[in-house]
């Protein structure tokens, strides 16, 4: 350690490593503990079996749809933001918030009743034979509705930034809009796009609250992996909660490293824009 | 969040930017407005009128109903709990990387924000491994009379954990840019540590400290996974308002749902204006380098 002036580091130190160490890490060490002694042929057998399968599935599918979603819907949100004026901007931006800070219970509760076959919207919906509450599709509106403001917020900053010259340079060698826009802007807003997407699917892999209102939650239908370790557990069966647990532990991590390379990739990028 | 605009968009353009003709613009502004009201008005308008659906009188009888008086309550002490713990320790783990160097600092940074990525559920699976009857301190804690799981402290355990990154990454960012020079020379001028920190660095985080921890209560407050795993779900014991709100759900009491999720609503709506107060009140929140959003 670098002698400081400043008093505290053994003060300060201490309270965070207590804190970290008693309120995230025990926890986490006691689950891989318990998952450890399931052993590896169990723990296989449990996650290979055909209701986890295809919970994983369900999972993964519907988490790349809503990531899919987004991807658009929050592009288009963060372009209005930084690149237009107009009446109601400050509401918009503020709305964008609205998924992280309201519940995802209150989030599913909502969606279900907007969704649902006499719906708002699930009506016309069911008019033209689109199910959406109670059926797959409803579990990837939930998790896109949770997870919207990662793309949102991640790619709004980056195209405010970007300069005019690039556009005027694009321009003036003859470029026309879809051109200036798919050579030149995009690139620039490339990665923080993709890390704002991989941060939304992950968060839709983990989405549990929203998703239950609205899934249904049919086995081997429409049943999420979330949902099934609470239902292993609420069958005192603590073998298979804890592998399951411990797989989604397993994925978050996986999730964490490749968006953690995202976006180093996409501060590198930056760093050498504004060089 | 409204970001700072840089320099450079301020400079004048020399030719039409692309997107700002008056008809792609239309079109662009026309679908963000449809895809909107869709999908972030239309459910915070229907939650206003399904709670309102049977009138004024049925939506405060619901209010008043026991089990949901109750809800706030329990909602209340967790947040009156969790939240203050967490604002001690978001300032001792800013005060920690921020004000120091030392082997390992990366690392904990990145421990700090690991409750992000972890699924709720698998947060309160993690605690039934601990606490429960079949957990590591679980004989123990039972051995000596105190009930950790489906109980106050557990539902405060877990809401810690997934709240644990919130204000510390408020004020992580913040406190970088601010550096160590006016600590220092409060410290060579003879200030003691804790009049340095309680003079010179809370005064200058102090409206970042004020954000996170408004973000941190509104986790709290609506957190369900991992609460829902380790309160027990008692009826009238363990039910947070989430929680409540799953209850009379599943009683087909769709209107006393909706009367406690316009509570949680109120919640939130108020957290958001409080945010922007304070980004307009705080110019100093806002040149914080750009980060990604937490949850």
């Amino acid at each position: 350690m670098r002698r400081s002036v400043i008093p505290g580091f053994g003060l300060s130190f201490g309270i965070t490593l207590f804190y970290l160490g008693a309120i995230v890490l025990l926890p986490l060490c006691a689950l891989i503990l318990k998952a450890s002694d399931v052993g590896l042929a169990q723990l296989w057998t449990i996650l290979s079996s055909p209701r986890t399968l295809s919970a994983i599935r369900v999972t993964v599918t519907m988490a790349l749809a809503a990531t899919a979603f987004n991807a658009i819907y929050g592009l288009l949100l963060a372009w209005v933001l930084a690149r237009y004026e107009f009446p109601g901007k400050r509401v918009l931006d503020a709305l964008v918030d609205v998924p992280f800070a309201l519940p995802t219970a209150v989030a599913g509760l909502a969606l279900t009743a907007l969704f649902s076959k006499k719906g708002w919207l699930g009506a016309p919906l069911d008019a033209l034979g689109i199910q959406v509450a109670y059926a797959p599709l409803g579990i990837a509106i939930a998790m896109a509705f949770t997870s919207i403001p990662f793309v949102v917020r991640t790619v709004q900053p980056v195209i405010e930034d970007l300069g005019s010259d690039v556009e005027e340079a694009g321009r003036s060698l003859g470029a026309n809009d879809l051109q200036i826009l798919w050579r030149v802007i995009f690139p620039a807003i490339f990665p923080a796009f993709l890390a704002g997407c991989s941060l939304s699917f992950a968060r839709s892999l983990g989405e549990f609250g929203a998703v239950i209102f609205i899934a249904g939650n049919q086995p081997m239908k429409t049943e999420i992996v979330a949902l099934l370790t609470y239902i292993r557990l609420e069958e005192y069966n603590y073998q298979a909660a804890a592998a399951i647990a411990v797989a989604m532990l397993a994925m978050a991590f996986a999730m964490l490293i490749v968006t953690n390379a995202v976006q180093a990739w996409n501060l590198r990028y930056l760093g050498r824009g504004d060089a | 969040m409204s970001h700072p605009t840089s320099e450079r968009a301020h400079t004048e353009w020399m030719v039409t930017p692309v997107g700002a003709g008056p008809m792609t613009r239309r079109v662009v502004l026309g679908i963000v407005a449809i895809l909107t009201l869709l999908f972030l008005i239309a459910p915070l308008a229907l939650i206003f009128s399904s709670a309102l659906s049977q009138g004024i009188g049925t939506f405060f009888n619901s209010l008043t109903e026991p089990g949901t008086q109750h809800a706030i309550f329990l909602t209340v002490v967790t947040a009156l709990i969790a939240v203050p713990i967490n604002i001690v320790f978001g300032l001792a783990a800013a005060w920690t990387v921020t004000k120091f160097t030392f082997p390992g600092r990366t690392l904990l940074i990145s421990l700090i924000e690991l409750p992000y990525s972890i699924s709720p559920i698998v947060a309160g699976v993690a605690y039934i491994f601990v606490y429960g009857s079949q957990g590591l301190f679980g004989p123990l804690i039972e051995a000596m009379g105190i009930k950790v799981m489906f109980a106050l402290p557990a539902i405060v355990l877990a809401s810690m954990f997934v709240t644990a990154p919130f204000v510390a990454r408020e004020l992580i960012p913040l406190m970088q840019v601010q550096g160590t020079d006016e600590e220092e020379a409060a410290v060579t001028l003879g200030a003691s540590g804790f009049a340095t920190f309680l003079r010179v660095t809370l005064p200058n985080v102090r409206w970042a400290v004020l954000y996170g921890a408004i973000l941190c209560n509104a986790r709290v407050m609506g957190e369900f996974g991992a609460v829902s795993v380790v309160s027990g779900n008692i009826r009238g014991q363990t039910t947070t308002l989430p929680l409540q709100i799953e209850l009379l759900y599943q009683d087909y009491n769709v209107a006393g749902a909706f009367a406690a999720a316009t509570v949680l609503t109120a919640v939130a709506l108020l957290t958001i204006v409080i945010k922007v107060l304070l980004e307009r009140l705080s110019p100093d929140h806002a040149q914080a380098p750009a980060r990604p959003p937490g949850h």
